[in-house]
């Protein structure tokens, strides 16, 4: 029988990687900037922003992490993970030098050849915000590109604000709208405390020529596409990015899946029309 | 365009088809009888074949009964499907040692071994198909999965008796081995004693076979062989009317029927074991006490266990309902989507090994008519 | 009372309003200013103002023993302070701090339901303006009860 060819390379065999730095982000959320050793870099693919590697804790496991750094610099592998269950915690916890597995890039990214020309709204949630750095950092060297870029960024308190001095960073840039918003706060916040959809009538964009990038906890992403909805973006306007429970990223283990989708492989990022139905739909 | 040779084999010409398998260094491995079943295992001579069995299936049902001649591929499918070897239910994917700070990752050498399959049924040729299309067809192929295939040599049995579970005519998946078989056996039984009308599929039968003691079939054991086929067609067990199911099943996700059936579905996982297409998989890491020795083994794992979908704290399908419904939708109607085809292949072991008998073409057929009813 | 008439009818909560109910809203309207820091009302205070945001955000928030004050909610131009005055005993269930300086207009909130008892076409506009804010921000609080961006346990 005719047989494909066999890969190059297994992509279920991860490559070795070395920690290079590590830095804290938020409660329980760090970011491993990691490299590879050089006789694995040389056939890495570069990453888009909105795809995802799968990183190895040896002998604990496997979890799938965002890359949350700048996909203009192909070397830097960077990844924003909150320490959760065995994993993750373990990841968390590596110092620099420590060995690291990695796999990937998997996933397909955010759009961001459709929104040339666009005025584009992230709005992120939470963690949400790691996945949309790529994008953001991409938006911010290619500017000229695109039309009023607005972020809006929602989390549970000002403790959690991820990426804090970054954020304030892009503050000081003239042409990006900014808000964030917490669910709760003490007195010396003087920002936004409120839910993340209700900063959208803040944000400035011509419904009609608009992408919407959204990522964060699933009931948020919810609420928020209706509030886009409803200030006139097209379902074919706003892209959201689904998370489920992965094993192998390369549609052969079945878990991922959500309906007739795999999220690792026809996912994370989806534009919304093609989700609808699906999200609407309990225990799927 | 090439003649499709029919020749006859005698019992002894089956018993030197599998001599000259393993001379050739094949692992040759077909039915046998163990634990009051059939199942697929490793197998030497006719000796092993389950001579004079047949199988009564049913709804959470299957007994072995005598026949009363010497058949040797006299019963439908047993509990075990080919994806045992070809899909293996544990393999480690790669070792990793630890060095001071540094990691060396291992992976496990290429699966060298050339099976040969004996007695592969019409609905399994297509389940193997429908794993090659899982396996290679997209755009990562599982290289271990792909050694095994390309080292695979199949002799398929086109199907003397049809189960009382199996509707494969229905599928369009059988009884009769078109396509994906270097042989294929019809076994004719006169005067009590087997023999068989055999078809070379590929140029590899061909080369085996013309090494076998083997004579052309006559055209009345050829009228013999299609007539045991149309007979099986004819007295299936089951039947599930297929054409419309995708579209179907994605607009009644939330029918009464799920609840219904959740009240019986124990998600003990039978159905996704025995289904020859089931081919969903987890990976364990393992180590050894001192951390410096770790491993990766990927196993079975089916889609009913509350970790299948298990994020952020817990199920995303917590509920029997969402779980089978997972299941029937993937298997009938998402699969379409993904691989452009059914994922069922009509051989009936979901309801064969289902302890309480969830008989699948049952639950469509509820769903189908309540849609009638409502004139939708 | 010109000007007044003016500003409300400009002001997001009161677009699309009748003249004649304009008449009337204005009788109970008047401006008010807060200074960055000042409280607008307390917890436990008669519910006796609703505040229309021209400039500035106010922060709405409770106070527990032993524990500092947590706001739940900013709120900004365009927006409006104060629903408690819809119901009885119509006492403020919370703080409202300016958090910068405030330009409002304030109504007299026993004077808006005195003249919804009387006209109560009037009545029904004034509810089918205030019902959905209720609305909006139960859905808000929902939400941020859910503590979606919580760490899973």
């Amino acid at each position: 029988m005719l047989l494909p060819m066999a890969p190059a390379r297994d992509p279920m065999t991860p490559r070795v990687a070395r920690v290079r730095k590590r830095r804290r982000d938020g409660p329980q959320v760090f970011t491993l900037d990691i490299e590879l050793d050089t006789a694995e870099a040389d056939d890495l693919a570069p990453f888009a922003p909105g795809q995802f590697n799968m990183l190895t804790a040896f002998g604990i496991g496997e979890v799938p992490i965002s890359l949350s750094g700048d996909a203009a610099r192909p070397g830097r592998l960077v990844h924003t993970i909150r320490g959760v269950g065995a994993v993750s915690t373990a990841l968390v916890g590596l110092r620099p030098g420590d060995a690291v597995g990695l796999r990937g890039p998997f996933g397909v990214g955010w759009p961001m050849e459709e929104a040339v020309g666009k005025d584009v709204i992230v709005v992120a949630g939470g963690l949400g915000l790691a996945p949309l750095r790529p994008a953001l950092y991409h938006l911010f060297t290619q500017r000229a590109r695109f039309g009023e870029v607005t972020l809006l960024y929602g989390t549970r308190s000002p403790d959690d604000i991820l990426f804090r001095h970054e954020i304030e960073s892009w503050r000081r840039r003239l042409d990006v709208d900014i808000e964030v918003t917490v669910d709760h706060a003490l007195a010396d916040w003087h920002g936004h405390v409120g839910v993340v959809p209700w900063l959208i009538p803040h944000a400035s964009f011509d419904p009609e020529e608009s992408v919407a990038l959204v990522c964060g906890p699933e009931v948020m992403m919810r609420f928020t596409i209706a509030a886009l909805r409803d200030a006139g973006l097209g379902e074919d306007a706003i892209y959201l990015s689904m998370e489920r429970n992965m094993k192998c990223a390369v549609g052969l283990c079945g878990h991922c899946q959500f309906g007739p989708v795999f999220v690792c492989r026809d996912g994370p990022v989806f534009r919304y029309d093609r989700v609808r139905d699906l999200l609407a739909l309990k225990e799927l | 365009m090439e003649t499709i040779e029919k020749a006859a084999l005698t019992a002894d010409g089956l018993q030197a088809l599998l001599d000259a398998l393993e001379a050739r260094g094949y692992r040759v491995v077909g039915p046998t009888v163990r634990d009051q079943a059939i199942v697929y295992d490793d197998i030497e001579s006719l000796a092993d074949l389950p001579k004079g069995w047949t199988d009564e299936q049913d709804g959470g049902r299957y007994r072995l009964t005598a026949r009363g001649d010497d058949a040797l591929f006299g019963y439908a499918v047993g509990p075990h499907s080919w994806k045992k070897f070809l899909h293996p239910p544990l393999q480690r994917l790669w070792q990793a040692k630890r060095d001071g700070a540094s990691v060396q990752v291992t992976p496990e050498p290429k699966d060298e071994t050339r099976f040969a399959f004996i007695g592969v049924r019409a609905c399994e040729l297509h389940a193997i198909a429908i794993q090659d299309r899982v396996f290679l067809g997209g755009a990562h192929v599982d290289p271990q999965y792909r050694a095994r295939r390309e080292g695979c040599f199949i002799v398929a049995v086109n199907c003397g008796k049809a189960g009382g579970t199996c509707f494969c005519a229905s599928m369009g998946t059988g009884p009769k081995a078109e396509a994906g078989f270097d042989l294929a056996l019809t076994e004719i039984v006169e005067d009590g004693a087997p023999k068989f009308v055999v078809e070379a599929g590929s140029a590899g039968g061909r080369d085996l076979l013309a090494a076998l003691p083997h004579r052309a079939a006559a055209a009345g054991e050829i009228a013999a062989a299609d007539a045991v086929v149309a007979e099986t067609a004819a007295s299936m067990g089951r039947e599930m009317r297929a054409d419309d199911l995708r579209d179907l099943l994605m607009r009644n996700l939330e029918h009464a029927r799920w609840d219904d059936v959740a009240e019986r579905c124990l998600t003990c996982g039978n159905c996704t074991m025995v289904c020859p297409t089931c081919f969903c998989t987890t990976v364990e890491d393992s180590s050894d006490l001192t951390g410096t020795e770790t491993a990766r083994t990927q196993r079975w794992d089916s889609c009913f266990t509350m970790d299948f979908s298990y994020i952020h704290g817990g199920s995303v399908r917590s509920g029997t309902r969402a779980r089978y419904r997972q299941w029937m939708t993937h298997k009938l109607a998402t699969w379409h989507d993904q691989f452009g085809s059914s994922g069922c292949v009509g051989c009936g072991r979901c309801i064969t090994w289902c302890p309480v008998g969830i008989d699948i073409t049952e639950e469509v057929r509820a769903i189908r008519e309540s849609q009638q009813d409502k004139g939708a | 009372m010109e000007g007044l008439e003016r500003i409300l009818m400009q002001h997001r909560f009161f677009a699309g309003l009748e003249a004649g109910y304009c008449e009337l809203v204005c009788g109970c309207a008047k401006n008010v200013r807060f200074e960055a820091g000042q409280y607008l009302f307390h917890e436990g205070d008669p519910a006796d103002q609703i505040y229309l945001l021209r400039h500035g955000r106010v922060a709405l928030e409770m106070a527990a023993p032993g524990r500092n004050a947590v706001t739940f909610q900013t709120l900004g131009e365009g927006e409006i302070v104060g629903i408690s005055w819809l119901i009885p005993p119509y006492h403020w269930s919370y703080d409202a701090r300016a958090l910068e300086r405030i330009r409002a207009i304030s109504l007299d909130a026993a004077c808006l339901r005195n003249k919804c008892e009387a006209d109560h076409d009037f009545g029904y506009d004034m509810m089918k303006r205030f019902v959905p804010v209720l609305v909006e921000r139960l859905h808000a609080t929902r939400m941020q009860i859910l503590d979606v961006y919580g760490t899973p346990a």
